[in-house]
């Protein structure tokens, strides 16, 4: 029967190329391929995963188009704990950054009376610094020249008054976008010369993409679990010499506060690490999107570039360094307007003359974006009428944001084969699951990654959706999700029972 | 310290001038790591000496500083705001209100406004433009979109599942650039390109090591392009690349043609004979002004057309917020719309797409105004269209002005603009002034544009960053300013132009 089958579909094959020739033969064109297939396509781009949108997600998605046609689940709605995206989960915008950005996008409002001086006088000045006082107009590529001074301004204050030069900060469309844009600019060799980037494992996987997409050579440093996801400088050597065989190392990045495990870096780690970029040569790309998310006593954001000025002149004239930051954390979680900028230390002159050469190929970041991080680094003043509003609201998500992080850590740890490190900072958590092996084999056989198969679980089960930790990187044979932490309160009390429930249970399926 | 250690570049095929200028070799002692060599190849642009100057002189007529203008008159770029046209009110009140929403229940604004913006917000997660949205782009903003296309192509359908929003159209150009771009390949890819060009692109296949395949334009025929060329120019790559795309910009930029319904299909049946990915830049769908001309679309064309050519011509059209009557530049959003990709791929291009996030929301939003605008019997209906009328009026007297001033000036030529938005005039220069600017060590319409720039306060182009036929001399500006605006603009122009010619005469 199967031969039968096969020659049937032979036969079939055959019938539809010999229409297809005399189609051709009739039009006396010779048959025409696609340009672009999977053989002629950048390999590069075939190699590129990015698990926090990955196929978790894109069934997620499905399973709310289900519930919306009215299959019955076990389950009213799916709970999208993936994706650092905290409007999404209910967490309310600024009032005073929205008024202003109203005003700029229709500043016939200026005259409406309802809207505070402050912020009137924001949205002036701002929309003075635009190509006709208008938002819809294209700014220079590197970004609005006065928006840049206030970024320094605010880096400066930030960092004890360590002097922060406006030509060196790159507005940019996200944090993301000038991830990227540096990577672009530093990737370069063939073969055992190709650059290698030295990235925490576990890492966002914006990294890993990033570098599959430009073909550079991903190094991996591990993080210690077993003491609070700490950097170990000892780790980093060992992972630099190895990498030295096969390519050319000279990035370093490094994410602070940590996505996804949340660590706060000491002072010290900060010190050891810049002195290790020192003697190895190496770029220190510096991800601070975080800064503002710290939440464990005797914890504290300190930012790369103020420990690089306080290590004195022999490394802060030396140590070439790019630092990240955006509007979509923090306590704004701007997501969608798509602002940040990277501050570049030490970058030789001839060089930022083509990192705006690059900059300038999407033209410029985008306008409101840009006009929101002006509002982001120069907030409302103590003697300003929304000072009072503005401080409450920011305080209230933050103070929101360690409650959950707590609680979290907490609830995970009553948990018979969960273990969680104290969610120091950040938005994440990102547990340690033990499976048992029955599961680990189920997996194996369905073609699934372990956390994958136990994530998908908990999906299809309990409409709960988080990223398994094989998205992110983790030691081999080890088990992580993650999770965010900004559904409102009384959610993540239920999603974190929920997952305990499923946890157990799923445990005793494959015990 | 990143070095600067020059690489050696292609010498890219073509007979145009001010192609890649000369990098010198510099050796530093402290010479650490490398950069992408590519960068190197990557033409220094706006971020000139002209465009410095320009802040310049901008920042020293801030501080009082005495000069023959009050102003600069900026038309360097496609920007309608900048050169001071207005946004559109109805755009503008609704990304407002849902930017702060207590605007949604204000009797200030009208009620269609106040729907729409309610609309708008439904559709973001958390009903806030503040959330990240799908990477490909708000579900029911891509289904606006493939309505729009629709509708525009006489009821051809447009699948959502083909359309990618991003931030800006350059974005998505050079993400399908980098699908198409195999750095691995030897000879290299290539990608015909027009000349004169939009720089931005070519920037981007640079930048991404493919090499540009230059097919000229006949500034004689009014910028037509001849498929003649293109044949030239593909035989012009044998041994040096291998040329895998073919980049059309239609209505033009900087050369305003508008192409016919059959040079459209011209390129399509050389594209499908030649093996060529059709890469079509549509931004200035909207700008067609010369009589007899219309915008035809690549897809309505390669669909209608029929098989073979309708089903396995592989196309990707690309369109923006930036241009047209939103001007919104700023708010970068651009879609693209592939065509006959092998789904294989496209799965590729979608994971693609996730990891660059998504594209700024208001943008989104105002892809869905300019999709779905305002209809006869809202409330906002009359003043939108009495706006799009007053902005295509002006862009039609622009034209024409332009047209008319720069003929009668001696030494500068200029055929009828059908379409886009820049002029593209042609300067006869002396050889005295070919002379003087060689002696500055500037391409001769530079130094034009320079002189322009300081005496005359205008701040435009010159030709060599477009690409132009060897020993010819151009300048590019916008014609989208305001009337008033574009009057001076002429006026500071005809005067700088005649002392110019007489000065090198």
């Amino acid at each position: 029967m199967k031969s039968m089958y096969k020659i049937t579909l032979q036969l079939q094959r055959c019938a539809r190329d010999i229409t297809n020739m005399s189609q051709q033969a009739v039009n006396g064109i010779s048959h025409r391929g696609r340009v672009l297939t999977l053989d002629s396509m950048n390999p590069n781009v075939k190699r590129v995963e990015y698990a926090v949108r990955g196929p978790i997600v894109q069934r997620a998605v499905q399973i709310e188009k289900e519930l919306k046609e009215g299959v019955k689940k076990p389950f009213t709605e799916v709970i999208k704990a993936n994706i650092g995206d905290a409007h999404a989960m209910g967490q309310k915008p600024i009032t005073f950054f929205r008024q202003v950005l109203a005003l700029c996008s229709y500043p016939a409002l200026l005259e409406d009376s309802k809207f505070p001086e402050d912020v009137k006088k924001r949205a002036q000045r701002i929309l003075e610094a635009c190509g006709g006082h208008s938002i819809g107009a294209y700014s220079t590529s590197q970004g609005i020249e006065c928006i840049r001074q206030d970024v320094a301004r605010y880096i400066e204050k930030r960092d004890g008054g360590i002097p922060s030069n406006p030509d060196n900060i790159y507005l940019s469309t996200g944090a993301s976008d000038a991830i990227v844009t540096i990577l672009k600019l530093l990737v370069c060799g063939e073969g055992r010369d190709r650059t290698g980037v030295m990235i925490s494992i576990p890492q966002y996987p914006l990294y890993s993409a990033a570098l599959a997409d430009l073909g550079a050579v991903q190094i991996n440093y591990y993080l210690d679990e077993d003491n609070c996801w700490s950097l170990n400088i000892a780790e980093l050597r060992r992972a630099l010499n190895a990498a030295r065989e096969h390519c050319n190392p000279r990035v370093l990045c490094i994410i602070n506060p940590g996505n996804p495990t949340g660590q706060v870096q000491s002072r010290q780690c900060i010190e050891d690490v810049i002195r290790f970029a020192k003697e190895e040569h190496l770029f220190l790309m510096a991800d601070e999107v975080y800064q503002d998310n710290v939440y464990a006593e005797g914890c504290q954001f300190h930012s790369f570039k103020k420990v690089l000025f306080e290590m004195g002149p022999e490394y802060s004239n030396t140590v070439e360094m790019a630092s990240f930051h955006s509007t979509s954390k923090c306590y704004m979680g701007e997501c969608g307007f798509r602002g940040g900028y990277m501050e570049v230390i030490n970058l030789d002159p001839e060089v930022k003359a083509q990192l705006i050469k690059l900059v300038s190929v999407r033209l410029c970041p985008p306008v409101p974006g840009q006009a929101l991080l002006d509002l982001v680094v120069n907030p409302p003043q103590p003697d300003e009428p929304s000072y009072a509003t503005f401080m409450t609201e920011r305080t209230a998500v933050l103070s929101t944001l360690a409650e959950k992080a707590r609680l979290t850590e907490q609830i995970f740890n009553t948990v018979p084969g969960i273990t969680c490190n104290p969610v120091q900072g950040a938005m994440y958590t990102f547990p340690c699951i033990t499976l048992p092996q029955k599961a680990i084999d189920k997996a194996k056989e369905l073609g699934l990654v372990p956390d994958m198969f136990y994530c998908m679980r908990l999906l299809e089960e309990d409409g709960i959706c988080l990223v398994p930790g094989s998205g992110f990187g983790q030691r081999e044979g080890t088990y992580h999700f993650r999770m965010t932490i900004l559904p409102p309160t009384d959610k993540l009390k239920v999603v974190l029972q929920k997952i305990r429930e499923f946890h157990l249970r799923f445990t005793q399926e494959f015990s | 310290m990143l070095s600067c250690r020059r690489r050696a570049s292609l010498p890219a095929p073509g007979r145009y001038s001010g192609r890649i200028p000369e990098w010198h070799t510099e050796t530093r002692t402290d010479i650490k790591t490398d950069i992408n060599s590519n960068m190197w190849n990557m033409k220094q642009l706006e971020y000139g000496a002209l465009a410095r100057r320009a802040n310049r002189i901008k920042d020293e007529l801030r501080q009082g500083v005495r000069k023959p203008y009050k102003e600069v008159i900026d038309v360097f770029q496609g920007d309608l705001h900048g050169a001071g046209m207005k946004p559109l009110t109805f755009v503008r009140q609704v990304l407002a209100a849902c930017v702060y929403p207590p605007l949604i229940n204000s009797n200030n604004l009208p009620l269609d406004v106040r729907q729409r913006a309610q609309e708008e917000l439904g559709r973001c997660v958390g009903g806030s433009v503040g959330s990240y949205s799908a990477a490909a782009g708000i579900p029911e903003i891509v289904h606006s979109i493939s309505e729009f296309i629709k509708r525009r192509d006489g009821g051809i359908p447009s699948h959502p599942e083909n359309i990618y929003i991003s931030p800006g159209s350059q974005w998505s150009i050079s993400n399908i650039l980098n699908v198409l771009v195999n750095r691995e390949a030897s000879p290299r890819t290539g990608v015909l390109i027009p000349v004169p060009f939009y720089n931005k692109t070519v920037l981007s296949i640079t930048q991404l090591g493919a090499v540009t395949v230059p097919y000229y334009l006949s500034e004689e025929q009014g910028w037509a392009l001849q498929v003649d060329e293109l044949q030239r120019a593909l035989e012009s790559a044998k041994g040096v690349c291998n040329p895998v795309a073919l980049y059309v910009i239609n209505p033009g930029n900087p050369a305003g043609y508008v192409q016919s319904q059959k040079s459209v299909q011209e390129v399509i049946r050389f594209a499908w004979e030649k093996r060529l990915f059709l890469l079509v830049d549509e931004l200035y769908q909207d700008c067609v002004y010369g009589e007899n001309c219309e915008f035809v679309s690549y897809k309505r064309t390669l669909s209608e057309m029929g098989p073979p050519f309708s089903g396995t011509v592989e196309l990707a059209s690309f369109h923006s917020v930036s241009k047209g009557f939103l001007g919104e530049c700023g708010l970068r959003a651009g879609y693209v719309e592939l065509v006959n990709l092998d789904p294989a791929v496209m799965k590729h291009i979608h994971t693609l797409s996730s990891k660059d996030s998504c594209t700024p929301i208001l943008g989104q939003i105002a892809l869905d105004l300019m999709t779905d605008p305002p209809k006869p019997g809202d409330p906002s209906y009359p003043l939108y269209k009495q706006e799009i009328e007053h902005i295509r009026a002006v862009l039609v007297h622009n034209v024409k002005r332009v047209h008319e001033v720069i003929n009668s000036l001696p030494g500068f030529s200029c055929p009828p603009l059908e379409g886009g938005l820049f002029a593209f005039p042609r300067l006869n220069l002396t050889p005295k002034a070919i002379q003087k600017a060689k002696e500055l060590g500037l391409q001769p319409d530079t130094f034009y544009c320079t002189r322009l720039l300081e005496e005359g306060g205008v701040f435009t182009g010159p030709g060599w960053e477009y690409g132009q036929k060897e020993g010819t001399y151009h300048i590019r500006f916008c014609i989208a300013a305001p009337q008033d605006v574009m009057e001076e603009l002429l006026r500071r122009l005809s005067s700088f132009h005649m002392t110019f010619m007489k000065d090198f005469s």
